[in-house]
């Protein structure tokens, strides 16, 4: 049972009260783009084996979307923070790092 | 050639305490070099690799393989095979499966336990049954044999069935008489006795680790057993199909998240059709033992630990017996889950890839186990002649020019 804390309310909300959201942090295709660019904002997801960053919805309580960076290999869970960000915040990277020393970061 | 299995030669082994059983496939040590590798000893790599040699004489050929056979989704799933489908290009393919799999026993001389005990696809919501309706009428086009049928005709053929509700009443069904089951283990079994007869070599325990390529062109694959060249490289790794495109330096539209199954203890026979029921994500069958087989729904985000969540399995539980009152005191033996590549769209990817000399088969999400057969036969004759009619419009490259075969409308549960 996957358990994640959501960054607003501070509540440990498990699964079923979250709704997932896919990948996190993608950069919409805009007016004036490639058909490369729109297949890979539309479709080619990152499908990590390890560190995933993640979309979640605490719809079974707050309603607001938050982030969470996950291991897919493992479940295990390196923390959730705000949406209102275009890219993992340092601290959460920080711990990524500290616990997969391979990791080949962030991007 | 291996021993042909008869019931002569049953007779033969009783009179010698069955001591001279030989063993199916050889455990053969990795060459240097072979025409074609194909990653993965599931039913679809080993598929391929049979016609490869059956249909195109193509026999230097390796089937690598990170655990042992069959060990991934093949030996995981719930075995329904049905064409039924909504397009054309899957109907083509599905039903060339289907077909193939009536004849695989005496092709493969091995009893895959094929079984087209009867298929059906409750409709349990008005949206459901205009659905259906649509989809027998596009499957007399293809030439698919399915119809529609009345809740009177199920409960004929589902005595077992509630079909009031409240809450998910029986409206009718979409059934496929030619449906059914079939052993999974023994599906990729078969297929690897009979490569391993035709000279292939199967090797277990070899995981691929990455991929060579010079020039855009492949060159062979690094493994837990040494490097290994070829000059046609299939991927065919289900759930860790987006894990070995990396390694070859591209992206595929796939994610892979955990689909569970359940089997009950045995009884007696109570069902002898295959049932499912879409809008509450649940189907179920009963097997020669007599468990009763079932499967749910996947989970909604990314995982490799071939382990599901558990609210899923009680979800499905939980809407069956509304349908099946009779097993509300079930005991559950066994839950286990497997890792499935799911598209955008739902339907499997056969196709090139951006490096010449790769392809890759995958994307068979939920519902693979019965496209096996026709898998094989397609992606052989793609990767021996260069196209395939039946994988034509399943190219990799389709999402890119929106040229979906778009199944996911048809069934949000596709198995
Ligand atoms: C619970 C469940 C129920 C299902 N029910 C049905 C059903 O009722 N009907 C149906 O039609 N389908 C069903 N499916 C789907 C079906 O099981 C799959 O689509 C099908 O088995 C896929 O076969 P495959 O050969 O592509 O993959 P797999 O059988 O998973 O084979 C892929 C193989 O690749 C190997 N591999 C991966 N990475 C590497 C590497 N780096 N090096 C070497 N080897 C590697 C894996 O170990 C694995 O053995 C179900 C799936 C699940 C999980
Ligand atoms: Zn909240």
């Amino acid at each position: 049972m996957l358990i994640l804390e959501c960054p607003y309310c501070g509540v440990k909300a498990e699964e079923t009260e979250l709704t997932p959201g896919g990948e996190a942090h993608l950069k919409r295709a805009g007016p004036g783009s490639s058909d490369d660019e729109f297949e890979a904002y539309l479709f080619m997801r990152k499908n990590p084996k390890g560190v995933h960053f993640e979309r979640w919805r605490h719809s079974h309580g707050c309603g607001k979307w938050f982030h969470a960076a996950r291991c897919t290999a493992t479940l295990e869970v390196f923390g959730t923070y705000p949406a209102q960000t275009t890219e993992p915040p340092k601290d959460i990277q920080d711990r990524i790092r500290a616990k997969r020393p391979d990791w080949e970061g962030w991007a | 050639m291996g021993q042909k299995y008869s019931i002569f030669a049953i007779a033969r082994q009783a009179m010698q305490y069955h001591q001279g059983w030989e063993r199916a496939w050889r455990s053969p040590e990795p060459k240097r070099k072979y025409d074609v590798i194909i990653v993965g000893a599931g039913g679809h790599g080993l598929a391929t690799a049979y016609y490869l040699g059956r249909n195109f004489g193509i026999t230097n050929v390796a089937v690598l393989e990170k655990g042992w056979l069959g060990g991934g989704n093949t030996g995981r799933n719930t075995t329904i095979i049905r064409s039924n489908y909504l397009q054309d290009p899957s109907a083509a393919i599905y039903e060339k499966a289907r077909s193939l799999y009536e004849t695989m026993s005496q092709d493969l001389n091995y009893n895959v336990m094929f079984s087209p005990r009867g298929l059906l696809m409750l409709a349990q919501t008005e949206h459901e049954v205009r659905g259906y309706k649509r989809t027998v009428h596009a499957n007399r086009l293809q030439g698919v044999d399915t119809e529609w049928i009345g809740p009177q005709r199920v409960k004929e053929l589902v005595p077992i069935i509630n079909l009031e509700g409240p809450r998910y009443p029986v409206l009718g069904a979409l059934y496929q008489a030619r449906g059914g089951t079939a052993r999974h283990d023994a599906v990729a079994w078969g297929y690897a006795r009979a490569c391993s007869d035709m000279g292939m070599d199967i090797i277990q325990q070899c995981e691929v680790t990455g991929i060579r390529t010079e020039g855009g062109r492949v060159k062979g694959v690094d493994t837990t057993r040494g490097p290994i060249d070829c000059d046609k490289l299939a991927l065919v790794a289900a759930g860790h199909s987006s894990v070995l495109a990396e390694m070859a330096g591209f992206r595929l539209p796939i994610e892979s998240v955990a689909l569970q199954a359940l089997v009950s203890e045995p009884i007696k026979p109570c069902m002898d059709v295959v049932v499912m029921a879409n809008t509450v994500h649940g189907y179920m069958s009963q097997s020669d033992k007599g468990e009763m087989v079932i499967g749910g729904g996947t989970d909604g985000f990314n995982n490799y630990t071939q382990r599901g969540s558990f609210h899923h399995i009680e979800e499905t539980v939980r809407a069956l017996i509304e349908t099946f009152p009779i097993i509300s005191r079930l005991k559950m033996l066994r839950q286990w889950g497997g890792i499935v590549d799911m598209t955008g769209d739902r339907s499997p990817i056969l196709s090139k890839t951006p490096v010449e000399g790769i392809f890759v088969n995958c994307g068979w999400g939920t519902g693979g186990f019965k496209a096996i057969p026709g898998s094989g036969w397609a992606m052989a004759e793609l990767m021996a002649r260069g196209h395939s009619p039946l994988t034509e419009e399943f190219t990799m490259f389709r999402f890119r020019e929106g040229k979906f075969i778009d199944e996911s409308v048809a069934a949000g549960v596709a198995h």
